[in-house]
């Protein structure tokens, strides 16, 4: 039942319209990690059509084999035939661990495929370690802020996690020689379910949340549409991006896009203001890789003064405006915010 | 449209979620001092069904699996206009994880009897896994689609969902039965009418244990559960936590010169 006898560490690489998205990427710096220590091999596992050329990059990355299904029925994301070609691999083969993105698609395949296997699967995973026995420690967001649960499953296999994409660092290429694998694929006779008739992108505006290397972000604290704006604002006047925790979405005084934590995004800026936030763990987790981080609440007991470098214990609404105004006046003596410097791969 | 369920979740009130703690010896939630709403993405579900139900017919039906204290919450929806709502609840249910919720909530769609649509929540805001959709399509063997954030209808009366992806989103065309998973952007709740509070009271709760569902008990609850809690840990911050004071003007300097060391290049 320990890693290096079963078939190592899988992850799946997922790509849309032929781009990987940078998730598979940091999923396997992660399973190289782990794989060192339990002398594993770490397996890619890719599904599309016409995406074999993104092999070697998954190698170059730190796959020792990439197992590749390419189909032009799997040429767009669909859960059952995805799910059924993941199934059928795992079953043949093995694998101790599969770990795949939170992403749209993460969540949504991952469970299916943990079903038809009978096995565990942990959300939003934020770390992984093994254990002495080799078994993988799940390290999921609590509930109570300061807490994190770490998450076991004894008797499965594969042991399966989601993890938040950004939270964990892809390693820069080096080229490597690992084993390309072309996989049959046999759809015949599996339900494909609903058919896709159109996929459309839309390129974010702005500064992108997950890069902004300001981000100003909100709380229930806040009170409201109107002051909603004082956030923005400051945001703004830093070249920064609006952040949010779920109550403010859940009012709608931001939009879900916004949302740092849990169920929403990770962001790792330079600095990182929270204002009104009491910082549930929910949210903490998707921002304490934050090189720096202020915090501004009335409440001196707020949790997230426990993750500040700087605590500003007062109404926001007399700090904020007059903050404005001092950051504007600097700024026109010079002052510039840092620019967004993550290369990053074409995040789909 | 012969008849839509709706899976519904009460989860503690986002807004009291700093009373929440969790006992480090039974590694439980403690969430007796916090009270229970609808899980709001939920209540989008419902009212996806309510309106389907208006244009294309049919019995709009509530299911939950949760302790007796969720009658209220299933109360608030047959308030909001559903027709009926059971609710599972059973001790052995306990410490369920998703694989087994799902294997339970879809005991009881089946019990219910044909269905052309099961609509939930993306995630619940408690336990935000969101892989009760998938699971629960899995056990039912339908196909799902989360993320659905428009639900149309093409005038040959097919379902078109659109599915909310990363910077995008994807158009597909469905067909019932199916299980759904909605994001808040599909709509805008009703909310719930006095006229619609005393037609609750007319309405059925109709409570199922596993008497009712045969379950096997090995594959229920805690036992039935392949994820295990291992261990709890307290996150050390190593945050200076250096507390600014002074009169606001000066507050608002010493803020200004932190920033701007922070962000000047």
């Amino acid at each position: 039942m320990s890693v290096e006898k079963q078939d190592g560490i899988w992850i799946f690489a997922e790509q849309r319209d032929g781009g990987l998205h940078t998730v598979g990427l940091e999923l396997l710096s992660k399973a190289a990690e782990l794989a060192e220590g339990a002398g594993a091999s770490v397996t890619a596992v890719l599904l599309g059509s016409g995406v074999e050329t993104l092999a070697q990059v998954l190698v170059d990355h730190g796959a020792d084999r990439v197992l590749v299904a390419d189909d032009p029925l799997l040429k767009h994301y669909r859960v059952l035939p995805y799910a059924s070609v993941l199934e059928s691999m795992v079953r043949e083969r093995g694998p101790s661990i599969l770990l795949m993105g939170a992403t749209a698609m993460g969540v949504e395949l991952a469970p299916r495929v943990a079903a038809r296997l009978q096995t565990g699967l942990s959300a939003h995973c934020i770390d992984l370690k093994l254990d002495g026995d080799g078994r993988l420690l799940q390290v999921v967001p609590g509930w109570e802020g300061g807490v994190v649960a770490t998450i076991k499953c004894p008797d499965h296999l594969p042991q399966m996690a989601t993890v938040m994409p950004g939270i964990m660092r892809a390693r820069p290429p080096e080229h490597r020689n690992g084993s390309i694998t072309r996989v049959a694929v046999d759809l015949a006779g599996v339900n494909l379910g609903p058919e896709v008739l159109e996929v459309s992108m839309e390129p974010p505006k702005g500064v992108p949340l997950e890069k902004a290397e300001v981000v100003v972000a909100g709380g229930w604290g806040i009170g409201g549409k109107e002051d909603w704006k004082m956030i923005e604002e400051l945001a703004e006047v830093l070249n920064g991006a609006v952040g949010a925790t779920r109550p403010a979405v859940d009012e709608g005084w931001a939009h879900e896009d916004c949302m740092i934590g849990q169920s929403g995004k990770t962001v790792r800026p330079a600095l990182y203001i929270g204002i009104g936030i009491s910082g549930v763990m929910h949210h903490i987790v998707g921002m304490d890789q934050s090189k720096n981080v202020i915090g501004i609440n009335t409440d001196p007991s707020a949790e997230i003064f426990a993750v500040s470098d700087v605590i500003v214990v007062e109404d926001y609404r007399k700090i904020v405006p007059k903050l404005i105004e001092a950051i504007r006046a600097r700024r026109s003596t010079g002052y510039r915010a840092l620019e967004c410097t993550d290369p990053g791969l074409s995040a789909t | 449209m012969n008849r839509i369920i709706v899976c519904i979740k009460p989860v503690p009130d986002p807004k009291h979620w700093h009373k929440v703690s969790m006992d480090p010896v039974t590694m439980t939630l403690k969430r007796e001092a916090i009270p229970n709403v609808m899980n709001p993405l939920d209540k989008h579900a419902l009212e996806a069904a309510l309106r389907i139900r208006e244009t294309r017919g049919g019995e709009v039906v509530l299911l939950s699996m949760a302790p007796p204290f969720a009658e209220r919450i299933l109360k608030e929806g047959l308030a909001m206009g559903a027709d009926r709502a059971v609710l599972i609840s059973d001790r052995v249910f306990a410490g369920s994880d998703s694989l087994a919720t799902s294997r339970i909530l879809a005991a009881g769609c089946r019990r219910i009897g044909e269905y052309d649509l099961v609509l939930l929540g993306n995630f619940s805001i408690d336990g935000s896994t969101a892989q009760v959709c998938s699971q629960l399509a899995e056990f039912l063997d339908l196909p799902n689609v989360m993320h659905v954030g428009e639900l149309d209808w093409d005038a040959r009366g097919n379902m078109i969902v659109t599915q909310r992806i990363e910077n995008g989103r994807v158009k597909l065309l469905a067909a019932p039965p199916i299980v759904l998973s909605v994001r808040r952007e599909l709509n805008k709740p009703r909310y719930v009418s006095f006229a619609g509070i005393l037609a609750a009271e007319k309405k059925d709760i109709q409570v199922l244990s596993n008497e009712d569902l045969r379950l096997e008990p090995a594959t229920v609850g805690f036992a039935g559960s392949p994820t295990k809690m291992a261990g709890l840990e307290v996150r050390r911050s190593e945050r200076a936590r250096a507390r600014i004071e002074g009169t606001l003007e000066e507050m608002v300097q010493q803020l200004a010169d932190r920033i701007f060391h922070y962000c000047v290049v």
